[in-house]
């Protein structure tokens, strides 16, 4: 019943179709149907909105980023490419890039 | 009333007793609008993790639009003592609610002894899904400051609140209640005093039956909530309301209830107590009649 809070964030790749690759498949797995990119997972026939939360938390742990201030609202999670987005704006730079 | 929403509570300080869902969730409800809050359970380890369950309730109200623009959030402070309210270093409580475990004894035992130790005319709220005020009443230092409530799950979404007045309780107290309720931003419903009050007794053995039909196989517990929602306007659905309430705390309040009406309705049916024999309490442990994962640390 533990949740994978110990699962390293992985380098993984600049890639933002790599990020709505994984959310794809996160939501097939957690929701038992498959969606498209621009689909309101929120919408009509969609998700508790309390599930919100929990994308939340998997983009965090998954991605190593911290959601927080303004980009806490729903705005930023209704579908896979809003998700993808916040996670490509909030992803630390990969080590060795350039400097602050 | 609009320009004043988002202005902070000042002068509250709210203590909440228990650190469990409702506990937990009335605390992030009131630290969201700017309500420091100490929160007191005798759990060292319910304690410890308890700061954390409440920023991930905060985050949450905050990720849904519940708490009002600009307020800067309250403090949260711990504590393992009733006496920590009265000894330690923070003002002494505006109000106390009282939200451990849905026993009428637990609830009496900590209703006696925090309604000794804060000052008359402090307002002592009991946060309960069946108990009778009046019941509890009897336990309390001075009946008329005690009064009820039933916040529902999760307390920050959910703008109303079930009030409960007992037949003791002061003008006071229910105006006292009525003005922390409008900092948190909440509508009260005052009903009258019985068990179950009103949701409770007409919720809980609903979503019985709910367990039932799951339980005879007429049909999965999806398709029993689809077909609420869809059918009759449910908006979650009995079973999934069963998973938020928890489904440990939905047979005591059906015991509390069997037990003070007769109702043979509201006795707890077989797979629901094998569900909690199990550990299958709901949200709050990951799973009951659905599995769920982030929202649990």
């Amino acid at each position: 019943m533990t949740t994978s809070s110990n699962r390293p964030a992985p380098e993984s790749t600049g890639d933002p179709g790599t990020v709505q690759t994984d959310l794809l498949r996160f939501l097939e797995k957690r929701t038992g149907r498959v969606w498209a990119t621009d689909a309101d997972v929120f919408g009509t026939g969609g998700l508790s909105s309390l599930f919100a939360m929990e994308l939340v938390v998997h983009l965090e742990r998954t991605y190593g980023i911290s959601v927080r201030g303004a980009d806490l609202r729903m705005e930023n999670f209704r579908t896979v490419l809003q998700m993808a987005a916040l996670v490509e704006r909030l992803r630390p730079p990969a080590s060795g890039g350039p400097g602050a | 009333m609009a320009a004043e929403s988002g202005t902070p509570a000042t002068g509250q300080r709210l203590a909440v007793l228990g650190a469990g869902v409702m506990g937990s969730g009335i605390a992030a409800l009131a630290i969201g609008h700017g309500i420091a809050v100490t929160l007191i359970d005798l759990d060292r380890r319910r304690l410890d993790d308890a700061p954390e369950r409440v920023g991930h309730q905060v985050r949450t109200a905050r990720l849904m639009g519940a708490l009002p623009d600009g307020a800067a959030p309250g403090a949260l402070v711990t504590g393992l003592s009733l006496t920590d309210l009265v000894t330690g270093q923070d003002a002494a409580p505006t109000a106390v609610i009282e939200a451990v475990t849905e026993d009428a004894d637990a609830k009496a035992k900590v209703l006696a002894e925090v309604s000794a130790l804060v000052a008359p005319g402090t307002p002592v709220i009991s946060n309960t899904s069946a108990i009778p005020i009046d019941e509890l009443a009897r336990a309390a230092a001075r009946p008329a400051d005690l009064i009820g409530t039933h916040f529902m799950n999760p307390p920050y979404l959910i703008r109303t609140v079930e009030v409960i007045r007992g037949t003791h309780t002061g003008e006071g107290t229910l105006d006292a209640l009525r003005t922390l309720l409008t900092a948190l931003r909440r509508e009260p419903i005052v009903v009258d005093d019985a068990p179950g009050f009103v949701t409770s007794r007409i919720l809980h053995p609903m979503i019985n039956d709910a367990v039932r039909v799951v339980a005879a196989g007429t049909a999965s517990a999806e398709s029993v909530d689809r077909l609420m929602q869809g059918c009759l306007g449910h908006p979650t659905g009995p079973l999934r309301t069963a998973d938020l309430i928890g489904l440990d705390n939905l047979v005591d309040s059906l015991w509390v209830l069997h037990s003070r009406t007769g109702d043979e309705g509201c006795r707890p049916c077989g797979l629901l107590l094998a569900m909690v024999r199990d550990g299958h309490l709901g949200r709050k442990s990951g799973r009951g009649f659905y599995e769920y994962e982030g929202e649990h640390a």
